[in-house]
This record gives structure tokens, sequence and C-alpha cells, in this order.
């Protein structure tokens, strides 16, 4: 059960086209001023085993629109599709339950996905190795420091076992290095077992440095912008030149997407 | 191409070290008080506090400042507690009050949980009786002592009864306010893992309401043991045997200043202890498991 879709996912993934198809998605907000369109006829793919990242200022809906693909919110018009079922979702917060233990945590995800009691623990414990957390399945989340609660967050995204992981700018609130450190792993977990992920993000090299592909949203309402393609070879770093010269172009254009809404 | 997968391969590496590296920098030291620590700054200060009371207590009385039969000495108080140990009715009269008050409050939390639940989670049973519920707690529970002594006699349901009127509220509006505090984050969370309906209020709503629910209960307690104090003064009948409340009213019966004053400490002291040996213990173990205590 846990390994099908880790190990011999590739067959299924490839008679599968994409693992996320949002098709003319539109989302309004009602708010005091009547209604608000927060994202307008956006239409996006993601690839199977793709890496997406999704770039924009405040105010362009890139949370939303991963609210929407999570299925926790409904789209105004349009439709979305994850045949892979319910995606994994991280956010900025860990989100891990301060009443558990690490592996507890890991545990509680494998257990509403429906895996038998046995091989929860040999699973959490798998999983925490995967993020190299060997040591912490007792630990409290008060006892990590938030790089690794970030990972066992990661540890726990994963154990939905789900072929889409959403993230809404997971390493926002991390610093420099600890930072950059998550980016290898998760580089490294990617491609280690075949996952999509929709990445959101403001940082316009961190984009860059994770993603096969870069969108670009403009902001109120989001709209798809641009895209790039990035061909740069893993493990990149976000030192690198190549991700700078990109992120320089791609910077320039999120800076006229922003400008457009200073001229009145 | 080699030098390339090379390349890689020191990347990786390197980062497993600099994880490592950053892990051990950032982990977080738990230290656990010392003995000594927490008798000097737990134990000390209320201990002086008792002290200095009884003394003031004993200055007065030395002083004169109003005769015997308005302010028993001391020392006549500890006389009438060790005649009660000798005759070996102290435990017994202690125990008659604090079961009854454990049994109600057992009895309470059965009640008050589940309706607090609902009305924390179903909107409609919320706008109808959330108000009373919190309303419920400023009426004092005496109130109810007439009205249960019509309905039941004076016997045990009577006693029950008032402690219920007096606990469920409480428990059930703490649990409410337990709920209405978990943050929305964890909702979102339970429900991308797939926590919905039944198995997101057992997995995810429930142990995050736990800190105030364990405030509800706590409260909840004080309420029963102060319903059942004035049920007992109340309602006294020899079929009820001997409580803390009764003693008090036999104490005012008998002109026994000394027994009035010993039966008030009793039941404070009681109230007291059960906080200090079930509710606090229990309380503080939750929040320093989840790290929201520092001390």
């Amino acid at each position: 059960m846990a390994t099908t879709f880790a190990k011999a996912a590739e067959g299924t993934v490839a008679e599968q086209t994409h693992a996320a198809r949002m098709e003319h998605v539109s989302k309004s907000f009602s708010g005091p001023a009547g209604a608000q369109l927060v994202l307008d006829d956006v239409s996006l793919d993601v690839a199977p085993g793709e890496f997406v990242t999704i770039l924009g200022a405040s105010g362009c809906g890139k949370s939303t629109l991963l609210n929407l693909v999570a299925g926790l919110d409904r789209p105004t018009q349009g439709s979305i599709e994850t045949p892979g079922g319910r995606p994994a979702l991280m956010f900025q917060e860990h989100a891990l339950f301060p009443w558990l233990t690490a592996g507890k945590n890991i545990e509680l995800a494998l257990r509403l996905r429906g895996l038998p009691r046995a091989e929860r623990k040999p699973e959490a414990e798998r999983l925490l190795e995967l993020v190299r957390l060997g040591g912490a399945y007792g630990k409290r989340v008060h006892e990590l420091s938030g790089g690794m609660r970030q990972r066992v967050a990661l540890a726990r995204a994963l154990a939905q076992d789900s072929q889409l992981l959403l993230m809404d700018e997971p390493f926002a609130a991390l610093d420099a290095i600890t930072r950059d450190v998550l980016h290898g792993e998760l580089t490294r977990i990617w491609e280690e077992t075949n996952l999509s992920v929709l990445f959101v993000t403001h940082n316009v090299r961190e984009a860059v440095r994770l993603a096969q592909r870069v969108v670009l949203l403009s902001s109120r309402p989001g709209r798809v912008a641009k895209e790039w393609t990035v061909d740069i070879p893993q493990p990149r770093r976000i030192e690198d030149a190549d991700v700078a010269e990109l992120s320089v172009e791609i910077t320039e254009h999120l800076r006229g997407e922003i400008r457009r809404h200073g001229q009145h | 191409m080699a030098s390339t997968d090379t390349a890689a391969k020191v990347k990786t590496d390197d980062l497993a070290g600099l994880e490592a590296g950053l892990d051990a920098l950032d982990a977080v030291e738990l230290r656990r008080t010392p003995v000594r620590e927490v008798l000097v700054k737990k134990v000390l200060p209320p201990t002086l506090a008792v002290a200095l009371v009884l003394v003031v207590w004993q200055v007065l009385v030395a002083a004169e400042i109003t005769d015997e039969t308005k302010l028993p000495a001391p020392s006549a108080v500890w006389d009438g507690l060790a005649d009660m140990w000798l005759q070996g009715t102290l435990l017994e009269v202690i125990w008659t009050s604090v079961s009854r008050g454990l049994a109600g409050f057992l009895l309470a939390l059965a009640i008050g949980t589940p309706l607090g639940l609902l009305v924390a989670r179903v909107k409609f049973v919320r706008a109808a009786i959330g108000p009373i519920l919190s309303g419920l707690q400023s009426l004092p529970s005496v109130a109810w002592v007439p009205p249960a002594v019509l309905w039941f006699g004076l016997n045990d349901a009577m006693m029950y009864t008032v402690i219920l009127l007096g606990a469920v509220p409480s428990i059930a509006n703490g649990l409410v306010s337990g709920v209405d505090q978990v943050p929305p984050l964890f909702l979102r969370a339970g429900r991308t893992l797939g926590a919905t309906g039944l198995r997101g209020t057992w997995h995810v709503v429930l142990p995050a309401a736990l800190p105030g629910y364990l405030a509800g209960l706590k409260q909840g307690w004080a309420f029963s043991w102060r319903s059942l104090m004035a049920a007992e003064i109340i309602a006294s009948s020899p079929d009820l045997g001997l409580g803390l409340g009764q003693l008090l009213e036999n104490g005012r019966n008998n002109i026994d200043l000394p027994g009035v004053f010993l039966a008030i400490l009793l039941i404070l002291v009681v109230g007291i202890a059960i906080d200090l040996l079930i509710f606090s213990p229990l309380e503080r173990w939750v929040l320093r498991s989840r790290g929201l205590l520092v001390k």
C-alpha cells in the first residue's frame, strides 16, 4: 500500500496527463464593497512529477488558488481536477498538533489515510528518516527548532501518500541558512519520490531555485501573467549565476505587475 | 559527466552535515526545576502567608480586641479538630461531603461535556441555548435549593440536582470557549489530512480544546463544591448523614463559634486540596506537554 505510490508510481503516473488541472478558475469573495474578484480565469496544468512555483506579489490570490486546489474552498467559476486524490498541503506555519509528538503527528496522518495500525510506526519512522530526523520520533513540537518543525510537517504531508504536494510559502518564516538547507532537502525528496509539487511563494530566487516551471500571477485580480521554464540542472544553489540571471528577468516582470497598481 | 555526479554527491553529503549542525545548534534545552527551587518559589510564600494569618489571629485574641464568643482562639479551633479526630468522626464527615461532591461533579462532567460540544459545534443549538447557559453561571446555585427540596424532599437526589445545576453550565461553557479558541490553522490542517466530521472532532477539535476544557473543569469543581455546601447548610436532616455543611449549621445551632470556624476552615481546605491534588497537576501537565508553560 505504502509503496504503490512512491515506487510503482511511474506506471500509473504515465497514464495520467496531469497531477492537477485548473480550467478557467475564477474566485470572488463578497466583501464590504460588493463582490471582489480575487482570481480571474486562471488555467494551469501541473504534469505528473513536475515542480511548479506560483509567484506573485500580495493580493495575487496565490494562497486562495492553493486552497481551491486543496479542496478547502470552491471556485466561483471553472473547474479543478486532482486525479491523484486529495492533495497534501503544507503551510507557512508548521501546523503540527502540539498535543502529539513528532512521530504521532505523522501517525495521525497515516491513520486518517487508512493505514493499518501495525504499519503506522515503522512508516512514520521511515518518513522521519527521509527528512533526516530519525531521532525525533518522541519529541514534542515545542522541543524542535523552526527548521525541524517544517521537516516534520513535510514528513506529515508525505504521509498522506498523495501524488500532489501543495506548499504555501512553507519556508517564508525560516532564517536564510535553514531555508537554504530545506530547499536542498525538498529538491532531494522530490527527485526521490515522483511527487508533483505546486509551490507558492513571493520570493523570486526561491521560485527559480526550486522549480522546473515558474508561473507569475498578476495582482488584483490574479491572472497568469507569464511563465518561464527553468532548465538549470539540479542540484542548484540559490546563489548560482544562472539562478540569479533568470531571477533578475522575472523580478523585472514582477515589478512591472506591481507598478501597474500605482498608476491610477 | 562524472565530475558533475561527484559534485552533486558532495553537495548532498554536505547538506546532511549542515543540517545535523543546524539541528544541534537549534536544539531546545529542557531543564527540570530542582526541588529546592520549587520549595523556595512555590511552597514557601503560601506557607508564610498562612503563618502570618495565624499570628495576626492569635495577636487579636491575646489583645482581647473582642470577646471569645465573637472571635475564638486558634487553639480552641485546634482543640475542636483534635476532638473530632480522636472521636474518629473527622474523616467520616469530610468523606460524606467529598464523596457527594465528586460524584456530583462526575455526573456534571458526563452531562456538561456532550452538551458543551453540541453548543460549540451546532449553530442552531448555540443560538438557542448558548446565552441561557452562560447566563446560568451568574445565578447563585443556592437559589436552586428551595425548588430542589420541593421536587425531591430532603435526600441525595436533591443534593445532586443542586450540584448539577451549578456545575453543568461551567463545564459546558469551558468546553465551548475551548473549542472557540482552537486555532483555525489546526482545523485546516486537520481537514487536509482527512479529519472531517466526527473524526475531525475527535482527532483535532477536542484535543486542541483541552486547555479551555480543563479550565472549565476547575471552575466546575469549584461550583460543585459551593453548591453542595449551600445545599448541606440549608437542607440539613439526620437522614442525609453529617457532612461539612451540616457541621457548620450544627455549630450555629449550638452557638459553638470554634466549631463554626473549624467547619469553614475544613470546607476551604478540602476545596483547595482537591484543586491542588487533581486539577492543577492535570492542567500543568497538559500545558507543559504543549510547551505552553515555561515554569
